[in-house]
């Protein structure tokens, strides 16, 4: 069965996903125990925006109160995490040369991990948290370079099993804090963190998510083009003229500053990385120039449905993490389904 | 050093082990325009040369002097993703941009432009998974004139392709010397490869300095077979008011007689 390309049509879906995104932002501020009417959402958001100078407020002052403090931040930060974390799995699918690479595949989400829960585990503030994350994050990305740079085998099968093997000591670790944790005041906080949530974000944390986010985001943006180049490996890319090392531990840096700052704040949240790029090359192609803004409109709009149905459905809320989980698994299988038939393409 | 020199190799020598030389003593030096074969079995030291001329590798011993930029054409190989033609070839487009940029414009146009003269126009949006293996070789061409290197490294561009896409990639190795005035180095195991393109030779000699000269003059029975380690015999035919020659392996038949 052919691939059918439609990489000559990028603008048609960044028009369309950027429009669902948008109405499922106002669709998602509405939704929740207090109700608010999506023309009421808009208004709001639109005199946010542009204040028009009127004597009336728009909306009422719970209304104000519910959308712009208790639901935006964590709306606007369901998105960015999402947008993270697709480009984070489709730029580590390009530099290992592998589309079933994600973060959590290389040690980084379970390094990271690790290095939140020890500052949860000490009550340390946000800024800890994430420094701490960020901080173990990129040792478990060292610890897998060292390892596969000893290894003479394949570099991918050394990559990904030095990852199993990063990625499998640093839940031991996670483990171990869990085990030692006061089972009254810590557990329940840290099982509940490390499921993934985003029921803690306010402004303060949002604060703390989406300069790292944003930052590093734009910056892999901007050099997504040689993700291209770093996915025909090392000889090749060489002999085209590109300084690979620095080339690939820039992305990897980048990488782990999103996953590390997405984690501490949110806990951990897997497949997203996995599934959506996968979806993005269906939609629009391998080329990585729009596999990742595509991903990360896909992302953002994955992950707020995700928290919508974390909400929506049960009085208690789900943790995202479990939910992205329950839902990011079998979409998985069937687009392996797919590869076996030949829609995804690959180097098989 | 003639002024029109493109590629100059003076005593180089590579080894990855101390003592174990996997190459020593090469000398020799390419004008512009010119065409090199070097040839070798296995394991003589091709693909380190290749490695030692992109700088990929830095010669334990002598000097490499390059005037102009180079393009390289690996062994054929998949891309792990279904790239188009288009997005392969303006891959040739690196070492114009830096770590932020994206091909613009004109990387756009010159990518086009050089499917156009190979003739790949109409592969554009094909991706490059679902092409022949000599279609995926001359993409891999036209991404080393997008990268507009003047000095042409191929790696066995002619292996692992059947007899009438090995003329195709040939007679363009040939019409990229004589037309552009691209100087071209390439390896190859097949001595007829030598004789149809290449200006010069260089054999790969074991426990001896390489033997590089005028490719008629290099390439000898007594020469090649050496090199192989196996009986070459040289033929020569008249075909169509051309004269050429070409060397056969002398493969012993080893089959035990039918038994019926």
């Amino acid at each position: 069965m052919p691939i059918p390309n439609f990489s000559h049509a990028p603008r048609l879906w960044y028009a369309l996903l950027g429009l669902l995104l948008v109405l499922l932002v106002i669709a998602s501020l509405g939704m929740g125990r207090y109700p608010v009417p999506f023309s009421s959402v808009a208004a709001i958001l639109g005199d946010q925006l542009l204040p028009l100078p009127t004597t009336t407020p728009v909306g009422s002052e719970v209304e104000r109160l519910v959308v712009l403090q208790l639901r935006l931040p964590r709306v606007v930060g369901a998105v960015l995490v999402g947008m993270a974390l697709a480009m984070a799995g489709a730029t580590l699918q390009g530099l290992f040369r592998n589309p079933l690479v994600d973060a959590h595949i290389v040690g980084i989400s379970s390094g990271a991990s690790f290095g939140g829960v020890v500052a949860l585990l000490f009550a340390l503030p946000s800024v800890v948290v994430v420094g701490s994350a960020f901080g173990a994050g990129l040792l478990a990305l060292l610890a897998v370079f060292a390892m596969s740079r000893a290894s003479h085998a394949s570099r991918i099968t050394t990559l990904v099993l030095a990852g199993l093997v990063t990625g499998t000591f640093c839940s031991a670790l996670v483990g171990l804090v869990v085990f030692a944790a006061d089972p009254e005041a810590q557990l329940p906080g840290i099982v509940y963190w490390l499921m993934g949530s985003f029921s803690q974000l306010d402004y303060r944390r949002l604060a703390l998510l989406a300069p790292p986010l944003l930052l590093a985001g734009l910056l892999l943006h901007r050099m997504r083009w040689r993700l291209n180049l770093l996915s025909l490996g090392d000889h090749d890319a060489r002999g085209l003229g590109v300084a690979v090392e620095r080339t690939r531990w820039t992305a990897l840096g980048l990488v782990t500053l999103m996953v590390a700052a997405q984690v501490a704040v949110s806990g951990t949240i897997g497949w997203v990385g996995l599934v959506i790029p996968h979806l993005a090359r269906i939609l629009t192609g391998p080329d990585h120039r729009t596999l990742l803004p595509i991903s990360a409109l896909l992302g953002g709009l994955f992950m707020l449905a995700i928290d919508g149905l974390a909400r929506g459905f049960t009085a208690q809320e789900l943790p995202v993490g479990l939910l992205a989980a329950l839902v990011g698994t079998p979409l998985f299988a069937y687009l392996l389904w797919r590869r076996r038939e030949g829609g995804l393409g690959g180097a098989e | 050093m003639s002024e029109t020199s493109a590629l100059r190799l003076e005593g180089i020598g590579h080894w990855y082990r101390p003592g174990e030389w996997i190459v020593r003593h090469i000398d020799a030096e390419l004008r512009r325009g010119e065409v090199l074969a070097v040839l070798g079995p296995n394991g003589r030291g091709k693909t380190t040369l290749i490695n030692l001329l992109l700088g990929l590798l830095t010669p334990r011993e002598g000097q490499l002097t390059c005037h102009g930029p180079l393009a390289f054409v690996p062994q054929l190989f998949a891309p792990p993703f279904p790239y188009s033609v288009l997005e392969m070839v303006l891959m040739g487009r690196a070492r114009h941009l830096g770590l932020w940029q994206t091909p613009g414009r004109q990387d756009h146009a010159i990518a086009r432009a050089a499917l156009a003269e190979l003739g790949l126009e109409g592969l554009a949006e094909r991706p490059v998974t679902q092409l022949s293996g000599g279609q995926r070789q001359m993409v891999m061409l036209a991404r080393a004139l997008a990268s507009e290197g003047e000095i042409l490294i191929l790696d066995e561009p002619a292996a692992a392709l059947d007899l009438r896409n090995q003329a195709a990639i040939l007679a363009l190795i040939g019409r990229l010397a004589d037309e552009r005035g691209l100087t071209v180095l390439f390896t190859t195991h097949q001595p007829q490869h030598a004789l149809a393109v290449a200006d010069r030779a260089m054999l790969l000699l074991p426990d001896q300095p390489p033997l590089v000269g005028p490719t008629a003059t290099v390439m000898q029975e007594e020469s090649l077979s050496r090199l192989y380690g196996i009986d070459l015999h040289r033929v020569e035919v008249n075909h169509a008011g051309t004269h050429q020659q070409s060397f056969i392996p002398l493969f012993e038949r080893r089959r035990r007689p039918p038994t019926a």
